[in-house]
């Protein structure tokens, strides 16, 4: 699979997830949101930028759970809310979803 | 008649027992997917190597597990094996069916799969084995229609199991049935969106005997207890004894703790020694029959041997009443998870968890006493001292 955006062929694997993380900008960003069928509010690019940069300190994406208090912390809420506004934000989950938008690798493991 | 494509398969055909092979290729004559399975699986056989992709996402909205991708490395030379991945769906508690529910489950599967299934996966669900990623969605919507949901998968609590229960034994300490549907119903958000460290499986057996072996398989295994005596109906023993059976061999030596005495006429069990294996119950069940007090122990920690070893949970409550809603055992769930919440590294289970931690540190954290029901074996080495004896001679 590939999209094509702004001229560059931007390569996917099998479930949608960038081939080479370094072609990711917040246009690719756009694109793949549309193949998701995720609209990308000011609240969503929150969540894109905090995982992109836990990815950049630490090479890997953060567990869930650091993930939700960080949302319990942006929006002030309960960590259990948190979740729900993360399913809000991206309906098939942040793995699946957030970390695909962010250009993050696909994670692994008997999901 | 044409060649085989699957000679090494083939193999599996013969002898005495049956194989999975058998079945896939009565699918295969009406389904291309399972056909190209069996072709890919064949292949793999002469590679000795798997053809399936490492990891997959995919999932249905709303949900962050459920389904377990699968895609084949050689889609070109297998198309029908190109997407074929695992849709778990949630048993019935103790799985107890109808026909018709066992036929609409096949119709939607051959509808929307490959028409395979397990029956069911080690964990307790449903397997739908092999489905594309746009059929995800249909056959996710088919299976609500009916009143089935997905399973639980990943870092999330995994679908709880149960043993028959009082559905169809007599030995059920409580209503295993219920306590299991009403912590899948309750705890369906930990179920569908992953987020825990790892994976979290709760069983419940009714009896001691563990049907579910929720002892060996569970990261919470409740398993039915009784607080009393074993009951005693000595004229039944004495019928037994008639009937050719002898409470020596059957009983008195396989005691584990040598609480039982026969002298031809009456049992005595000496119950404060009773570790409630079931071995003299199962032997003489109308003789001997579980006390009246009724609940079940709470176990922590169970796990296959990935990553740090294999482990059977270990006592951590000896005795909880069981009764609706359960709200006893909610807490204790929910205290454990926030312990594993806040200290599990990424895929540690809970046992792991404990051993790194030290069972009296996790137990200070959970709020429970230490008990000497917790203690397998005392400890053989002197050489550990404690800082308040040490103080307390000093000087």
């Amino acid at each position: 699979m590939s999209l094509e955006i702004n001229g560059k062929n931007i390569d996917l694997d099998d479930d949608g997830y960038l081939v080479d993380r370094t072609q990711w900008n917040e246009d690719v960003a756009k694109a793949l949101s549309k193949t998701e069928d995720v609209n990308l509010t000011e609240k969503h690019w929150e969540i894109i930028n905090f995982l992109r940069s836990y990815y950049e300190e630490f090479q890997i994406a953060p567990m869930i759970k650091i993930l939700t208090k960080e949302i319990a912390k942006l929006h002030n809420i309960d960590k259990r809310d948190a979740s729900k506004v993360l399913y809000e934000l991206f309906p098939a989950g942040p793995a699946k979803q957030a970390c695909k938008l962010a250009g993050l690798p696909k994670p692994t493991g008997c999901v | 008649m044409a060649a085989s494509e699957t000679p090494l398969l083939d193999e599996l055909l013969k002898g005495r027992w049956p194989s999975f092979i058998k079945e896939m290729k009565e699918m295969a004559e009406t389904k291309p997917m399972v056909r190209d399975v069996l072709r890919q699986l064949e292949k793999s056989y002469v590679d000795k190597r798997t053809h399936w992709k490492h990891g997959g996402i995919v999932g249905v909205k709303g949900y962050g597990g459920g389904i377990i991708g699968r895609y084949s490395d050689s889609p070109a030379e297998f198309p029908g094996a190109a997407h074929f991945h695992t849709v778990r769906v949630n048993q019935p508690a103790g799985w107890f069916y109808t026909s018709q529910a066992l036929r609409d489950l096949c119709d939607i599967f051959e509808k929307y799969g490959s028409g395979l299934t397990n029956m069911h996966g080690s964990t307790g669900d449903i397997i739908l084995l092999g489905t594309t990623t746009d059929e995800l969605e249909p056959i996710f919507s088919a299976l609500t229609e009916k009143g089935w949901d997905l399973g639980g998968s990943g870092s999330a609590l995994r679908t709880p199991s149960c043993c028959v229960g009082p559905a169809r034994c007599e030995w059920a300490m409580f209503d295993c049935l219920d306590v299991c549907y009403n912590l899948t119903q309750h705890y369906q958000d930990a179920i569908h969106r992953p987020a825990f460290p790892y994976k979290f499986k709760i069983k419940v057996s009714g009896c001691p005997n563990d049907c579910v072996s929720a002892i060996a398989r569970a990261d919470f295994s409740i398993i039915g207890t009784w607080k009393d005596e074993i009951q005693v109906n000595n004229e039944e023993m004495r019928e037994y004894v008639k009937m050719g059976k002898d409470p020596i061999k059957a009983a008195v030596l396989l005691c584990p703790t040598r609480a039982i005495e026969w002298d031809g006429n009456e049992i005595t069990i000496d119950n404060e020694n009773c570790v409630r294996c079931m071995q003299c119950i199962n032997a003489f069940p109308k003789a001997l029959k579980p006390g009246d007090e009724r609940g079940a122990t709470i176990l922590l920690g169970a796990k296959a041997p990935i990553v740090q070893g294999a482990l059977f949970s270990s006592v951590l409550i000896p005795f909880m009443e069981i009764e609706e809603p359960y709200e006893e055992v909610k807490d204790l769930l929910e205290a454990i998870w926030d312990v594993w919440d806040d200290h599990g590294e990424n895929k540690e289970r809970i046992g792991e968890l404990v051993e790194r931690m030290g069972k009296g540190e996790f137990l200070e954290k959970i709020g429970i006493e230490p008990d000497v029901q917790m203690v397998c074996h005392p400890r053989e080495n002197p050489y550990i001292f404690y800082d308040e004896f040490l103080e307390e001679t000093e000087g």
